[in-house]
């Protein structure tokens, strides 16, 4: 494949109007990362990479930033751990009346003498609720970050990059994006020299 | 990604962290041994138990985490697996600092470390005499033994291979390696649970904890692990281990700490803790008296904040791992925390006496605080040359089992794996 005359790219055309995406076909590891880059350093923002298997530092080149996920895990964790604390307190050991008529009084039960209030007995539950919500934030935000469940995707729709779950590398930039112009998108796709181009259809 | 193992060797830097290791570890337990004639008998080997476990934590922290390499088939962590070696090689001579306990208690005179050895005080104690077919003199002897000689096999037969491989590059040590693991770390459990209950546990023979064994085992890795990110700091700023140790490495490494040094230790210890103080039954709680008064108090709190809270909030994310100076200075902190806390499981003093004949907790406490009372809240000179003194001779023994070889395997078949490593 190294050998072959330089020549321009095949272009693909799935639809007559504005195209969703336009994507470039790579045959290699290298070539997507060098292509990542390049994208990162054109301007453009909205562009995505397909690839086979995981290529270490194509995160970086793509200029992905660190996700913001541990922060939400973290406020998860620690209302789990807030809920935990107010609702044993609150039903062990309360005793108000409300708006002055309604008494409202806590079960308060009694467990080998020990306080109403006691730190050690409500560790267990503290812990537990701290780390049953901090997993949960942490699937439910890991969803709604990736947008997903995604029962649809141009990218997956294509028949010319059904290759991506093979052996071929994928770079699409997606029409949303404020550099992008049909032309001059395809011009600059075409420049970093990629197998093959193909306008997708949303 | 290659290495220049010409690089990767201690050296000059070996002799010396040997000469002061050896002169740390000498004049250490030299000042110990002259000390006891001025602070006694029974302080001195309360002072040696307690430097001595100290000690075997952190070797046998190492052996673990080589045997945990080899039974996940582990390729991260082959340029770090050498430093724990280092720490392993340890257990190969350490029986001597064992062989004073064991002539000691093996003669007849261990009352003055273990009240289970005091033949008067047992034949007066229903509860002793019943535990006196485990718990005598010639039988815990006899187990510790045993504890020494497992411990010496598995550190010659791991740390044997593994150096060997750096020459002859045979795939066959990994593989032999790996088949021992399970069968290795399965021994170490073993040993490792009942040691620290004959050690450590049975200072107050009358208390039982089926956790101690998995406490100290928790206390052995924090000791082991914080002690690694140490020495391999000062490998990497001396530029002894190149590019082969990266921050990817100390990342790991601190999160290691942070699983078992400090989550998994403060969950163990609490819940040995809130088990007994529910359940409130004089015999079990008895061993916690001691540690909630006096100056122990505030060693308890000390560890609850210094070795749980502190070091949770600066390892929790993901940029302090990766921080060198940061992980630098919480490892050495864990260090000083780990052995406060072996301080803290060895030397508090229980007195049954005022125990069974006080009124109340308040009472006791009372008396405790008025000075009527001792939970052994002393600490001596004697106590800070032998903890001095051991890690010294660890420090020593870890530099002579690498002076001649390479600080990285550098041909384990897992090697390239290491080297390209990172953290998504």
């Amino acid at each position: 494949m190294s050998s072959a005359p330089l020549q321009d790219p095949v272009v693909t055309k799935e639809t007559a109007g504005q195209p969703w995406g336009i994507a470039a076909i790579f045959d290699s590891p290298a070539k997507i990362m060098h292509a990542a880059e390049a994208t990162r350093a054109a301007g453009y923002r909205w562009f995505d990479c397909h690839v086979p298997f995981p290529v270490h530092g194509l995160d970086w080149a793509m200029g992905v930033k660190h996700t913001i996920l541990p922060v939400i895990v973290f406020f998860g964790g620690l209302t789990g751990l807030l809920l935990a604390i107010v609702l044993q307190v609150f039903t062990n050991s309360i005793e108000v009346d409300l708006w002055a008529i309604v008494p409202v009084v806590g079960y308060q039960f009694e467990v080998s003498g020990k306080p109403l209030i006691s730190a050690p007995a409500f560790v267990p539950v503290a812990f537990e609720l701290t780390v049953l919500l901090s997993a949960l934030t942490t699937v439910g935000g890991m969803l709604l970050l990736n947008k997903l469940p995604c029962l649809y995707h141009p990218v997956l729709k294509s028949r010319h990059l059904k290759r991506i779950t093979d052996d071929r590398f994928v770079l699409v930039i997606e029409s949303s994006d404020p550099a992008f112009t049909r032309a001059d998108t395809r011009a600059f796709l075409s420049s970093l020299e990629p197998e093959s181009i193909v306008e997708l259809e949303a | 990604m290659s290495i220049d193992n010409t690089k990767m060797q201690l050296g000059t830097m070996g002799r010396g962290l040997m000469g002061a290791g050896l002169v740390l570890g000498v004049g250490g337990l030299g000042a110990t041994i002259a000390l006891a004639s001025m602070s006694g008998a029974a302080a001195f080997w309360k002072a040696y138990l307690f430097a001595v476990s100290c000690a075997f934590a952190i070797c046998l922290g190492g052996l673990f985490f080589v045997m945990l390499q080899y039974i996940t088939r582990a390729g991260w962590s082959v340029t770090v697996r050498r430093t724990a070696e280092g720490l392993a090689a340890n257990l190969k001579w350490m029986w001597v600092l064992l062989v004073p306990l064991v002539v000691l208690v093996w003669s007849g005179n261990g009352a003055v470390l273990y009240e289970w050895a005091d033949a008067k005080l047992v034949a007066g104690d229903v509860l002793l005499q019943k535990k006196a077919a485990y718990l005598n003199p010639t039988f815990w002897c006899i187990r510790t033994i045993a504890y020494a000689v497992v411990w010496f096999l598995l550190a010659k037969f791991y740390v044997g291979h593994s150096i060997a491989q750096d020459t002859d590059g045979d795939i066959g040590r990994t593989r032999a390696m790996q088949t021992l693991a399970p069968i290795g770390i399965l021994l170490y459990a073993i040993t490792q649970t009942f040691a620290s209950i004959d050690w450590i546990m049975s200072l107050q023979p009358t208390w039982f904890s089926t956790m101690f064994g998995v406490y100290f085992f928790a206390v052995s890795c924090t000791g082991c692990f914080a002690t690694m990110i140490v020495l391999l700091m000062v490998l990497k700023n001396a530029g002894r281990l190149g590019d082969a140790v990266s921050k990817e490495h100390f990342h790991d490494m601190g999160k290691l700490l942070f699983a078992f040094g400090v989550v998994f230790w403060a969950y163990i210890g609490f819940s040995q803790y809130m088990l007994i103080w529910y359940a409130n039954i004089p015999v079990e709680t008895g061993w916690f008296f001691p540690r909630q008064m006096s100056g122990w108090a505030n060693v308890s709190w000390l560890l609850i904040i210094g070795h749980f809270a502190l070091p949770f909030v600066v390892l929790v994310s993901r940029w302090p791992k990766r921080f060198r100076g940061i992980i630098g200075a919480i490892a050495l902190w864990m260090v000083l925390m780990f052995v406060v806390d072996v301080y803290w499981l060895v030397m508090p003093v229980v007195p049954t006496e005022a125990l069974v004949n006080a009124e109340s907790y308040d009472a006791i406490k009372a008396a405790v605080n008025a000075g009527e009372v001792s939970v052994g809240w002393d600490p001596k000179l004697l106590d800070l040359t032998a903890i001095l003194g051991t890690l010294g001779l660890v420090l020593a023994g870890w530099a002579f089992a690498l002076r001649k070889c390479n600080l990285v395997p550098v041909r384990d078949p897992r090697l390239p794996e290491a080297l390209a490593f990172e953290n998504i």
